[in-house]
């Protein structure tokens, strides 16, 4: 395993990495190094409670609610797919 | 297992052997490097000690998984429709379809909003991709793709340009042009390239820039004009159905979900995934942004839609009714995030009160499976698209 990777042919290379295999058997050790690394830094995010989160998202709710055409109820005038669409009999 | 599946689409000189091979991202000592698929599998190994085993890192993941767990419990105080509690509750709601577009002759499977608030496109199974007018209904712009089952498609920010694909495994760019003479599928650039199919795609802010999402287990992020990859984003476990760009005030960050049931934050620059839910219990197949950026909405396959916000980093409500059985394929938010829409494979679309987590009406039309929801872009109407052929304009 200390073997350096030196510019052998390709077939040394494979025959190396198989000698390494045959000791971690089944899901590739990287794989799993790599999510360790990941989890340690998803671990470290700064968070806040959820009572403050919801708090801020409800604010943000109220304070554009007025501007919800939805909700409000704009006059069918100003919502260009509720006014009454002229029939063209012509 | 899922990682040998994914070829990388970076080919070049490994950082380690030097030879001409399939690299992929590395990092040591967080500097990234790339190396060829033998050089990344013997470092792994070189850093073991004689007596660890794979079984003992695995054990150190389940591990960290629960201390991650611990973490975001800790915060969890109180449940989001408490807080909500004080507010008052929605009147009647009464949204009935406006507009159908006729024309698609087989299932449409996505579409997407002009920011002129007037033009949709959308994109089917039987390779047309179509531009409408929303007022008229009129068909603007037609084109046919070489592919069956155009998965995505999406608007330019400047309204000059669409892109779309599906199991060409592309995503091409077309130039929206008025001239009767040009035949649009000749000025097709094909932009980004995957191993599997094309399930989303979206323009940054500009239209210089393209993310997409694939079949193959990664986004990338493209540049239109030279088609070059700018990075790529590895972690989903099996494909990627979804991603929706935060707004633009919050920054340079982008949620995917995926058939894995995570949906994952990803830092644009790096590359990296910045924060990971893991809470549906089936595939993720829409996930949209709540519109302060704070939040994220994910439509899935277990029936449920559920909201998590990313700074208490978890899950603060979930939107679902004994009574729904079938698995959610779209979501958006309504302008002021007060209102989730959210289409259904029962034909249904359920319109969620966000905040108390109740179901505030329930809308019937469609005679097959909404495939596809958005809202306007200032928030007036919003258009569904779905198997049955059609796509139906609401307000």
């Amino acid at each position: 395993m200390s073997e350096p990777l030196n510019s052998g042919t390709d077939s040394h290379s494979y025959s190396t990495l198989k000698a390494l295999k045959k000791k971690h058997l089944g899901a590739s050790v990287s794989a799993l190094q790599r999510l360790a690394e990941q989890l340690k830094l998803e671990a470290g995010v700064e968070r806040i409670k959820v009572s403050q989160a919801a708090a801020e998202l409800q604010q943000y709710c109220m304070q554009n609610a007025c501007k919800e055409a939805l909700l409000v109820g704009v006059p069918a005038r100003s919502n260009p797919f509720r006014e009454p669409r002229s029939c063209a009999l012509l | 297992m899922c990682d040998q599946t994914f070829l990388v689409n970076v080919f070049g000189s490994c950082d380690k052997c030097f030879k001409q091979r399939a690299l992929r991202p590395v990092f040591k000592k967080s500097q990234q490097l790339s190396y060829c698929s033998l050089c990344a599998e013997i470092m792994a190994t070189d850093g073991l000690h004689e007596n660890e085993t794979l079984a003992s890192l695995k054990s150190e993941a389940e591990s960290l998984k629960g201390k991650l767990e611990e973490e975001r419990a800790k915060l969890h105080d109180v449940e989001l429709h408490q807080v909500a509690e004080r507010v008052e509750a929605l009147g009647q709601f009464v949204m009935k379809t406006r507009r159908t577009l006729k024309g698609h002759g087989n299932k449409v499977l996505c579409m997407d909003w002009c920011k002129d608030k007037r033009r949709i496109v959308s994109s089917s199974q039987d390779g047309k991709v179509i531009v409408w007018d929303s007022f008229t209904t009129n068909k603007e712009h037609a084109v046919t793709m070489p592919c069956t089952w155009v998965m995505a498609c999406a608007y330019a920010p400047s309204g000059c340009a669409i892109a779309c694909g599906g199991l060409d495994n592309k995503c091409s760019v077309y130039p929206l042009t008025f001239d009767k003479n040009e035949n649009m599928a000749a000025k097709k650039k094909s932009v980004a390239m995957h191993t599997n199919y094309l399930s989303a795609c979206s323009f940054t802010n500009s239209d210089m820039q393209i993310l997409t999402a694939s079949g193959d287990g990664t986004c990338a992020l493209w540049d239109v004009e030279s088609g070059q990859l700018l990075q790529s984003f590895h972690g989903h476990g099996a494909d990627v159905l979804c991603l929706d760009l935060a707004p633009s005030e919050t920054g340079n960050t982008f949620v995917s979900g995926g058939c894995d049931k995570k949906a994952m934050v990803w830092d644009m620059r790096s590359g990296q995934c910045v924060q990971a839910f893991e809470t549906h219990e089936s595939d993720i197949n829409s996930v949209r942004y709540y519109p302060s950026g704070d939040a994220f909405a994910s439509g899935s396959d277990d029936a449920t839609c559920r909201l998590y916000d990313l700074r208490a980093d978890r899950e603060v409500a979930i939107y679902s009714k004994e009574s729904i059985i079938f698995g959610a394929s779209s979501v958006d938010f309504s302008l002021s995030g007060r209102l989730l829409f959210a289409g259904y494979n029962d034909y249904t679309i359920n319109v969620w009160d966000v905040l108390k987590g109740s179901r505030v009406s329930i809308l019937f039309g469609h005679e097959n499976r909404v495939s596809t929801l958005r809202v306007s872009p200032d928030g007036t109407a919003f258009c569904s698209g779905s198997w049955d052929h059609t796509l139906r304009v609401w307000a």
